[in-house]
């Protein structure tokens, strides 16, 4: 689950994480009020959770409420396009407001967790504000990493690696430690994915600051903070996608013309790849999971027709515990509610797939039935390209 | 022959919710030894004919079970592995999806120096076809014979087992190694693992986006594997930064994309098939060449 900025700000700054002061707004008039208090130079953020606000014009340096007003009307209730958004953008719906800080260096701070030594592991980088992606590619010596043991958390003698090896002085290592201490904090109390500070501005007081800042949370882990769920803005998300998730249907929304529901993660990708492979896009990732019943199809069949790029939609179901005639049967029941307005092509293997396959072919429903995972894409492709 | 698993194995189930008393009967059926199931608060009772302790360590005491399938919810399911581990179980299946990566990095922690090996969590668990099945896994797709499987997914292992099956390539045991990002037996310890088994003639390998397991296990298997190797990575049309249903299955900050899992393989001397409707015919082809 992913959070607003000014939300990892609030959480940060209860970790003794030291952030720019400022506060959110969500309309003109507030915004001149924060303005106001801050006094002076101030910056506007539009809140929302892409990346590259910067570059899109989410992000302005104003001087005074009057400034800080316009740059805000300008931004609320308006699309804001980045490069992560897509070509639509995404509304922008609060701003933050904060004081400008005098900067002398701009550096990178990140968390996340290392699969391959299972620990959570602190990245530093002495060029902050840019892409660390970007870093990595062409200055990889300019980024440092320490993993962190979970016993012993992060121990002060792997700050003063990191914080003299990017040139900090003495008093400003003695600070990082608070600071980075305080992130790692947050990350394992909190159970991040991801915490990110890009850039990690060193003011020319000498003090370090999160100018800005990202947070990421294991979904899995939600269980034990209902205060994070309390974060999570839907408005953020892909609607089809919020529906799928109230039925436990895992949906990922792609652009491409044929629907694909298929049972399992790695199968539902593997679907999408042969679909590519036989000169077709697919329109989505959907796994429907294990315990598919009618009214879970039904509803995967729903979400998946919203899509209105979909011309044909595949169904490539692998019966284990879950039998075929079950989902045939579901299936046909789902269709009859929902209504079906592009070809559909259906694969079941498995347990019981002839008995699905018979179900199939005795409904009146208008189906192209297929045994192999192969012949299945290549019809779903044909079928798609049929329809104009 | 086979690995892990096989015809003695006795096993505890834990956790005996609809889950657990479901597939316990699925094993049951296909002859694995559920000599016990453990569940606090049920000791002393019996469920099937199989007694119910409600302690793991109670449950080895008194049937010797050395290997246990968990199926207890994500919020226990760590404490449910490390519980095992105290009581002496040698094989640790972890059926529960949806456990906190956090953790998981304290199971694997308490894990090292210990001599119990962990498979899962989030996976469909391990099977030697013909002897033993300890898992959720549709027994019937598989046939005893000659090729290890390791993968990362469910029904998509189903679907290249039942290839093979088809082709009348038969398996000596199936690894579900599981979709989570920090987990157990990963690629290079089930390879060694069939590398060793005289039983196994070749391995079947299948991947997906996410960290770096098939890049390191691409290097091993050029130093070290003398049995074909056949791999099918998926994920080549998932978009970045986006969780494709496992937890595990994300590309993050440009790495782990199927692309460089792909070509890294490729460059390591491994047969990888593109389509997934080609791991049983790869395989085929593999073991009629005989060395990879």
């Amino acid at each position: 689950m992913k959070i607003h900025e000014y939300q990892a700000k609030d959480i940060f700054s209860r970790y003794g994480v030291r952030v720019p002061r400022g506060r959110v707004a969500a309309s003109a008039g507030e915004v001149m009020q924060v303005a106001r208090e801050l006094d002076g130079v101030v910056v506007v953020k539009a809140q929302i959770h892409a990346g590259g606000r910067g570059k899109g014009g989410g992000v302005k340096v104003v001087d005074g409420p009057g400034q800080a007003r316009s740059a805000a009307e300008a931004m609320l209730g308006r699309p804001l396009v980045t490069h992560q958004t897509g070509p639509g953008g995404q509304v922008v719906r609060r701003v933050l407001v904060e004081e400008g800080l005098q900067i002398e260096s701009e550096l990178y701070a990140g968390m996340v967790l290392d699969r391959e030594t299972a620990r959570v592991t602190l990245i530093l980088c002495s060029e902050g504000g840019v892409e660390i992606e970007e870093v990595a590619r062409t200055h990889p010596e300019k980024i440092l990493r320490e993993p962190i043991d979970s016993l012993t958390g992060l121990m002060p003698h792997q700050v003063r690696r990191l914080a003299f090896g990017l040139g900090l002085s003495k008093s400003q290592v003695r600070a990082a430690t608070a600071f980075l201490s305080g992130m790692y904090r947050a990350f394992v109390e909190l159970d991040a994915s991801l915490v990110e500070i890009n850039p990690l501005v060193v003011t020319q007081a000498g003090d370090l600051v999160a100018l800005d800042a990202k947070m990421s949370f294991d979904d899995n882990a939600l269980f034990r903070h209902s205060d994070l769920v309390e974060l999570r803005d839907v408005d953020e998300e892909e609607p089809a996608e919020v529906e799928a998730s109230r039925f436990g249907l895992s949906y990922i929304r792609l652009d491409g013309n044929i629907g694909c529901m298929v049972n399992g993660a790695g199968l539902a990708m593997a679907t999408m790849d042969i679909i590519k492979l036989c000169g077709g896009e697919p329109a989505n990732f959907l796994d429907v999971g294990g315990g598919t019943d009618a009214g879970r199809v039904q509803a995967a069949f729903k979400i998946i027709l919203s899509d209105e790029n979909v011309k044909a939609v595949l169904v490539n179901i692998f019966g284990g515990i879950v039998r075929c005639d079950v989902i045939a049967e579901g299936m046909v029941e789902a269709i009859r509610e929902v209504g079906i307005r592009v070809p559909l092509v259906v694969r079941l293997q498995g347990t019981l797939a002839d008995r699905g396959r018979e179900i199939l072919a005795g409904s009146s429903l208008n189906v192209v039935s297929v045994e192999s995972m192969h012949a299945a894409a290549e019809a779903a492709v044909r079928e798609a390209q049929g329809v104009s | 022959m086979s690995v892990l698993v096989d015809k003695n194995t006795r096993v505890v189930i834990q956790g005996l919710g609809s889950a657990g008393k479901f597939h316990a009967a699925t094993m049951v059926e296909y002859g694995t030894l559920v000599v016990a199931a453990a569940h606090p608060g049920k000791g002393g009772t019996e469920g099937k004919g199989i007694p119910i302790f409600n302690t793991v360590s109670e449950a080895v005491a008194e049937t010797g079970a050395d290997t246990s399938c968990i199926f207890v919810p994500a919020p226990g399911a760590a404490d449910a592995i490390l519980e095992a581990t105290a009581a002496g179980i040698r094989l640790v299946v972890c059926i529960t999806e949806g456990i906190p990566t956090l953790d998981m990095l304290k199971v694997k922690h308490a894990l090292s120096g210990t001599s119990t090996t962990l498979i899962g969590p989030n996976c469909p668990g391990i099977i030697t076809p013909g002897q033993t099945k300890v898992g959720i896994m549709p027994a019937p797709v598989h046939k005893p014979g000659r090729v290890g499987v390791l993968s990362r997914s469910g029904t998509l292992t189903y679907e290249a087992v039942d290839q093979l099956s088809r082709l009348g390539i038969g398996q000596s045991t199936c690894i579900g190694l599981g979709g989570d990002p920090v987990k157990g037996l990963d690629f290079i310890d089930g390879l060694k693992l069939f590398l060793a088994d005289p039983q196994t003639g070749g391995v079947v390998m299948i991947g997906e986006i996410g960290g770096q397991a098939e890049e390191e296990a691409a290097a091993w298997i050029r130093e070290n594997m003398s049995k074909p190797v056949v791999a099918f990575i998926a994920g080549r049309t998932a978009p970045p930064g986006r969780r494709m249903g496992h937890a595990g299955a994300i590309i993050a900050g440009g790495k782990g994309t199927a692309d460089e899992k792909i070509r890294v393989l490729k460059k390591m001397g491994v047969l990888v098939v593109e389509s997934p409707a080609e791991i049983g015919a790869g395989m085929q082809k593999a073991l009629e060449n005989g060395r990879r």
